[in-house]
């Protein structure tokens, strides 16, 4: 394998992050050819921040070596990795909106004497800097004016301006609609040309397969390895992403019930919808019965619940709860109609740090039954004596400040919350994230203890094996579309996984 | 105020600093706090701290919640000015006192509910919204008394300001009754527990179903109210509203007394008790002053000096580090 004859553009070799505690990365190399785009991918929680991070002198990394060029680097801070030749370009440009194109692409370094800017200078050169990519901007209109995609472009331009040899762009594509991801291909690809190399960070495999030379797939903050994109088959790529190859994955279990079509609707949407958001989507749930959401990052997973909780409002479509279309505005809403939603973001959408475990288990049903219906001072302690002592939530008293907690028992007070307005759906969103095998376990026995009891649960994963071991239906989501669905014993893990990857024609079934 | 069991309650730190200043008013002058009957009414400097801090306490009322959410009201000090202008213009036209009171009130919540829209609809930083009303309602109080001080000659409307009910001055009785009907609101009914979720992470709030919004936009306009009522018995204490020192720079003293009194700028627990003691001490400080006979030019330094100490004794940071320093003291 003598094929780079020449040195790499950027050779990192067993990079490693430590936090307090935590092990962000570790032994993670990543190499960048010149002329190559190279795609960078990992699940959540893989480390591909953490290494941009790194790359561009945000994080020092706490062991490892890296060279750029032939000559080892470290660059201390993202002014110092620019000077390097490494520019990065954000899915939200780090630019300033306010100001003028002209003043973000020469931004720090405009043309001037004596403190005084020369204007003609710095906007001539800004044109010029623009015309390379092809792109006829009026340099005097504010950057926050133009659409995303034109800021990006501005970005690039700018790490450009700057002499970049190394591009990184960190899931440019993530708010662009098709042909803004047309366009900034056609740049990437002319990009290729010039020599430069790109690392490119997205959730969206097609766009791997459109644009990339090589992929380079984290895991868990290590290296699972380096592969050429036309070598590698999408279903094995994601194999890789989730650390799971196909035959690992553990089946069923045979305990679930087949899926019951005349179990009644607790709620029905009809192609409900919203920009940059979903698809028109249509997801029919019923009473006693789990269904998986499965979807890689991306797919409109959590955009669908979203819609469903009455978070976002959907541009189109129409949502059912027990067969009467309803408008969902807010979560009030939503809770009001029997609905409750465990969001995946525990920390800024789950828990009020501060207030106690009592306040947090009882918020949702105070607030379905309103200011003047008070849950009194003993009822609260009897639910939370019950949960605390059905879910096995560790804590000294139902006093202490729910901050104090793992995040298991964080998880499982929130669990409460829900289950304590008696709801008919719950949505649950990544239920498991970030807390230990053995609390794992127990969600998701409680999981089955739900479906037992008649609830409807909505379980989104990332987990294949997750979805696999406690769901009675299964619908995969790729690209903010529905793409494919599975019930009973036609719910296996490379089924799924062929679905997610969109890889191969998929097994029907309907839902 | 609740039954949690902490290592230190907070109010601790401005009750030392309240007894503090009592010590050294005792010290001063050893009949600071006798206390006479004339009359069949009390009098006496502690009586006249409670009188003129009275208002300071009802602004601190409506403050704390704001603060609670998170939030800041700046414009209480002109709602006050507002308030009273309105009802003393109308006195002073003849009309009745109901009227007077009525639109009065009516304005200062209207005030709030300006906020309100502004901070939870609009979602605009909340010392930015206010800062509006701040400054429009000053303007707005002196064109309603023409830039004039308005002369009030109505026993009735008096009594709000400087009145007794058994012997017992009427504007800190109110107060208390206010207190005490607040804290009976907020903690028996969920009120208390909806705003302090908004305060502590108004997203998990929202996603757990609560009116997160409402919650906010209501507090502004609580806290309005309470300005209203305070500036009506601003007028009624000095017999006249004065557009343009009525209230001035009332808005600091209220938020100081809630911040001395536990409850965090940052949202979420508060304390009505601690904002109680906080105003009470202000206003302690400032006819302590008064009595020593410090300018008022020059008041405000021993005032910024007090809530130093106070908040550097509240902060658990602060208090290791003065004792480190002590520790090293002893072993030198």
């Amino acid at each position: 394998m003598k094929s780079d004859q020449v040195e790499p553009l950027l050779k990192l070799r067993g990079i490693g992050k430590r936090f307090p505690g935590v092990v962000a990365l570790s032994g993670v190399d990543l190499t960048v050819r010149a002329g190559e785009i190279h795609a960078l991918l990992g699940e959540n929680g893989a480390g591909k921040s953490t290494l941009i991070k790194v790359l561009t002198g945000v994080y020092a990394a706490s062991e490892g070596e890296m060279s750029f060029e032939g000559r080892p680097a470290r660059p201390g801070s993202p002014k110092e990795a620019e000077q390097l030749g490494i520019s990065t370009v954000y899915q939200e440009v780090n630019l300033l909106p306010a100001l003028s194109v002209a003043e973000n692409l020469l931004l720090g370094r405009q043309p001037g004497r004596g403190g005084f800017i020369h204007w003609g200078a710095t906007k001539r050169h800004a044109r010029e800097a623009l015309a390379r990519l092809g792109l006829d901007i009026d340099v005097e209109v504010e950057l926050g004016t133009l659409s995303v995609a034109l800021q990006q472009m501005v970005a690039i331009a700018r790490a450009l301006d700057l002499n970049a040899r190394l591009l990184i762009l960190d899931e440019p594509t993530a708010s662009l609609d098709e042909h803004e991801v047309a366009e900034l291909f056609k740049v990437m690809r002319n990009l290729r040309e010039q020599g430069l190399g790109i690392v490119f960070v997205t959730h969206f495999l097609d766009q791997v397969y459109a644009v990339t030379d090589r992929i380079t797939v984290l895991r868990n903050g290590t290296l699972v390895g380096e592969y050429l994109t036309a070598e590698l088959p999408r279903l094995a790529l994601v194999s890789k992403m989730i650390g799971r190859e196909v035959n690992d994955i553990a089946g069923r279990s045979g305990e679930l019930p087949a899926p019951d079509d005349a179990a009644p609707v607790i709620i029905e949407a009809r192609g409900v919808t919203r920009r940059d958001a979903l698809h028109p989507l249509d997801l029919t749930l019923r009473r006693g019965e789990v269904t998986g959401l499965a979807g890689l990052l991306g797919s409109g997973r959590t955009e669908t619940a979203r819609l469903l909780f009455g978070i976002d409002r959907a541009d189109g479509g129409e949502i059912r709860v027990r067969g009467d279309a309803v408008r969902l505005d807010s979560a009030k809403d939503a809770v009001r109609l029997g609905l409750a939603f465990c969001s995946e973001d525990r920390k800024s959408e789950g828990i009020l740090p501060n207030l106690s475990i009592r306040e947090n288990l009882i918020l949702a049903l105070q607030g379905k039954q309103g200011l003047w219906k008070t849950v009194s001072r003993a009822e609260q302690e009897t639910l939370c004596a019950h949960y605390i002592a059905a879910l096995r939530i560790k804590t000294p008293d139902a006093e202490t400040p729910i901050k104090n907690l793992s995040g298991g028992n964080q998880q499982k007070v929130l669990l409460a919350r829900w289950l304590a307005t008696k709801p008919e759906l719950i949505i649950l969103d990544e239920p498991t994230r970030g807390i230990d095998i053995g609390a794992r376990a127990e969600i998701e026995a409680l999981i089955g203890r739900l479906r037992a009891d008649g609830l409807a649960v909505l379980l989104i994963s990332s987990e294949i094996e997750e979805i696999v071991r406690n769901s009675t239906r299964v619908v995969v989501l790729r690209e903010r579309r529905r793409t494919a669905d599975f019930q009973g014993h036609a719910i296996e893990p490379e089924a799924l996984m062929r679905a997610m990857a969109g890889a191969a024609p998929t097994t029907g079934g309907h839902a | 105020m609740s039954e949690r069991k902490k290592p230190i309650s907070p109010i601790l730190w401005p009750l030392l600093g309240l007894v503090a200043l009592v010590v050294l008013n005792l010290v001063l002058n050893h009949g600071f706090l006798n206390i006479s009957v004339l009359d069949g009414r009390l009098y006496g400097l502690p009586v006249d701290i409670l009188n003129q801090g009275a208002r300071g306490l009802v602004l601190a009322l409506g403050m704390t919640l704001v603060i609670a959410t998170g939030g800041v009201d700046l414009s209480v000090g002109s709602v006050m000015a507002v308030a009273g202008a309105v009802a003393a213009v109308l006195l002073a036209k003849g009309s009745g006192l109901a009227l007077a009171l009525g639109a009065g009130l009516a304005l200062a919540v209207l005030a709030g509910g300006a906020n309100g829209l502004l901070v939870a609809r609009l979602g605009i930083q909340p010392i930015v919204a206010t800062l509006i009303l701040m400054v429009v309602g000053r303007g707005a109080a002196q064109l309603i008394t023409n830039g004039e001080v308005v002369v009030v000659k109505s026993a009735a409307f008096e009594f709000l300001g400087n009145g007794h009910v058994l012997g017992l001055p009427f504007a800190p009785l109110l107060a208390c009754v206010l207190f005490l009907a607040a804290h009976f609101f907020l903690r028996r009914t969920a009120a208390g527990l909806f705003i302090e979720a908004v305060g502590d992470n108004e997203q998990a709030a929202r996603f757990a179903g609560l009116a997160a919004a409402r919650v906010k936009g209501l507090v502004y306009v609580f806290c309005g109210l309470c300005a209203g009522l305070a500036g009506l018995m601003a007028a009624a204490n000095i017999r006249a509203a004065d557009s343009y020192r009525m209230g001035e720079n009332m808005e600091l003293d209220a938020i100081f007394a809630v911040v001395v009194g536990g409850t965090a700028l940052t949202g979420g627990r508060f304390l009505l008790l601690g904002a109680f003691v906080g105003a009470l001490l202000l206003q302690t400080l400032t006819t302590t002053m008064y009595n020593l006979g410090v300018p008022p030019a020059v008041a405000p330094v021993p005032k910024a000096i007090l809530i130093l100490v106070v908040c550097l004794l509240q902060s658990e940071h602060a208090r290791r580090w003065f004792g480190g320093l002590f520790k090293k003291g002893g072993r030198a």
